[in-house]
């Protein structure tokens, strides 16, 4: 195993293909998720990340659901969120769907905990958008709790209390999966990272590096000082969006359609505004690999790197194309040239034999030892 | 009294459509007014920022989130600036839907205590209190210091003489400029936004029941 991750995140959009006016229905959309799934491990990608929605045009509501099927389908490929809705999911829920997906899935599970920003979504919930921070804050401490005392007793602000409480299954091994934390703006969220020494996920996908730079240094720097590491020893990932054909004209010209309509960004910059100001590429692979590589100069050695392949209206052929090359003739120079100068106390990327590993060192030193 | 070397900084933005625009030229007798005011004691830098220059990047940014290269450099010039002068056509019975859509774009409390002088520009004088019920309070949200004098130029007050009622236009910039020019000079400079962090303990312990 290399000491990096790649993989795919999706949003989970029904989008209607801009060069056919066709759309395709929440069922082709969501077989096609799992298809796009299955051809990541066929491909040799380390992880999937599915989104979480509970709004239109978006599929993924019940993302251990869909995970559970991938998980039954595949061997090893790391089933994970992008991102889990942690403000307005009740943490229960989620201590016991994720850890109930580690064990079917043999510990091939992590998650990303977001907030969310559609603002309807946290009223249906019974939340209120303003508290957003301080509902990440308190459940993510309540999930941290569930996942790692037997026996819980807990009083916060947003939930009703719980006493004597045990969240089942256990996870498996007794070690609770990996948690990263993803954020675009809010520094409180890499503090809260770094206080646990879980990871942080920027995605950077329609962001200046300027701005992300700034994010993961804030969560470097705070990950050393509550005594996890050195701030090159945190745990970081990052997003990427790529198009590629053989030929960089090809690329553009099949591409610039699906840009321009685009949910997110359509309608406003150009297509090379836009691949100049964000990480966006379309073009060859060698491009794609030249400008992923740029990600270490600019962040740091880090640990995942997650692709946004099939949105905005992309036929699930051109996707699982992508696909193809992505895990052919990108991905396998990355590895190499990421591990190339890769300092080595710089920590591979997390899964469930490391934690495993890591829990049963901790324990192999005896109390009052010290580190 | 001792003379501080360094320089203040005034940025002008004007909302002008057209070239020459009678707003850019409020803008700039603004501007220079405010030099004058403050040159005796303090170096001075003007910058005067066309909007019209960077208008499809404010459009892009709207629909990205984020600001292009052009309209950051300004976003920056414009957040760093010790004073602002901001002065905009009256269109529609209130300030531009371009001069809006700028400080939509920048940050909520970006522009947080600083000192701004408002002007606006129109065809007749009867718009003139689009400037108190559009921009002043647009200001005041962004809790921004906004002069007393809001400076308002109808096409007929850059040649009248004025009434009986009404200062002439350049009383009424020399006025304005006056107000912006003491408000620097004796403030304290303004602290640079510092991007701390709150400590986890802290975040969880304000929310222990």
């Amino acid at each position: 195993m290399s000491t990096m991750q790649f993989g795919i995140f999706s949003v989970g959009d029904v989008t209607t293909d801009p060069t056919t006016g066709r759309t395709p229905s929440e069922h082709e959309r969501i077989k096609a998720m799992v298809a796009i799934a299955l051809k990541a491990e066929e491909v040799g990608l380390d992880v999937f990340a599915t989104g979480e929605h509970h709004n239109p045009p978006f599929v993924p509501s019940s993302p251990t659901t869909m995970l559970g099927y991938v998980a039954a389908r595949t061997e090893r490929l790391i089933l994970s969120t992008a991102t889990t809705l942690i403000t307005t999911s009740d943490p229960v829920k989620i201590a016991e769907d994720f850890a109930m997906l580690q064990h079917l899935a043999d510990g091939r599970v992590d998650l990303m905990m977001g907030r969310g920003n559609t603002g309807p979504v946290y009223p249906w919930f019974g939340q209120d958008i303003r508290q957003g921070i301080p509902l990440a804050i308190e459940n993510y401490a309540l999930l941290h709790q569930l996942w790692r005392k037997d026996v819980v007793d807990w009083e916060g602000r947003f939930r009703t209390p719980l006493q004597g409480f045990t969240s089942t299954p256990r996870p498996l091994d007794g070690v609770p999966p990996f948690v990263w934390h993803g954020s675009i703006r809010s520094p409180e969220i890499a503090e809260q990272a770094a206080y646990y020494g879980d990871g942080f996920f920027h995605n950077n996908i329609f962001w200046p590096k300027e701005h992300t730079q700034q994010m993961i240094r804030l969560y470097r720097e705070r990950y050393a000082h509550y005594g996890h590491g050195t701030p090159e020893q945190a745990i970081v990932g990052l997003g990427g969006q790529v198009f590629m054909r053989k030929n960089s004209q090809d690329a553009v010209r099949e591409f610039r359609p699906y840009f321009d309509n685009a949910p997110v960004y359509g309608h406003g910059p150009s297509l090379e505004d836009f691949t100049e100001q964000t990480p966006l590429t379309v073009g060859s692979p060698q491009e794609v690999i030249d400008r992923t590589l740029n990600f270490r100069e600019y962040f740091g050695d880090y640990q995942r790197q997650l692709f946004l392949m099939d949105h905005a209206g992309l036929p699930l052929k051109t996707v699982l194309e992508q696909l193809d090359i992505l895990g052919e003739e990108v991905v396998p120079v990355l590895r190499k040239e990421f591990a190339a100068g890769r300092p080595s106390d710089v920590p591979d990327a997390p899964n469930h034999a490391s934690l495993v590993a890591r829990r049963d060192a901790e324990e192999a030193v005896p109390a009052g030892s010290g580190s | 009294m001792e003379k501080n070397d360094k320089p203040l900084k005034i940025v002008a933005v004007s909302a002008g459509i057209s070239q020459p625009s009678s707003t850019r030229l409020l803008a700039d007798r603004l501007a220079e007014a405010t030099r004058r005011r403050l040159a005796e004691e303090r170096a001075v830098e003007v910058r005067v920022v066309e909007l019209r220059d960077v208008a499809t990047d404010i459009a892009k940014n709207i629909v990205t989130g984020f600001p292009g290269p052009a309209l950051r450099e300004v976003i920056e010039a414009v957040t760093e600036a010790d004073g602002l002068i901001a002065a905009t056509p009256i269109f529609t019975a209130s300030y531009s839907g371009l001069f809006k859509s700028f400080f939509d774009v920048i940050e909520n409390d970006a522009l947080a205590g600083k000192p701004v002088l408002i002007g606006a520009t129109g065809g007749t004088a009867r718009h003139s209190l689009a400037l108190e019920h559009a921009l002043r309070p647009m200001f005041v949200y962004l809790r921004a210091i906004v002069m007393p004098t809001a400076v308002y130029a109808a096409s007929e007050d850059w040649g009248g003489g004025g009434d009986a009622h009404t200062d002439l236009l350049a009383v009424r910039i020399d006025r304005a400029a006056g107000e912006l020019a003491d408000l620097l000079l004796h403030r304290a400079p303004a602290a640079r936004p510092v991007e701390t962090v709150v400590p986890f303990e802290e975040q969880l312990a304000a929310l222990r029941p």
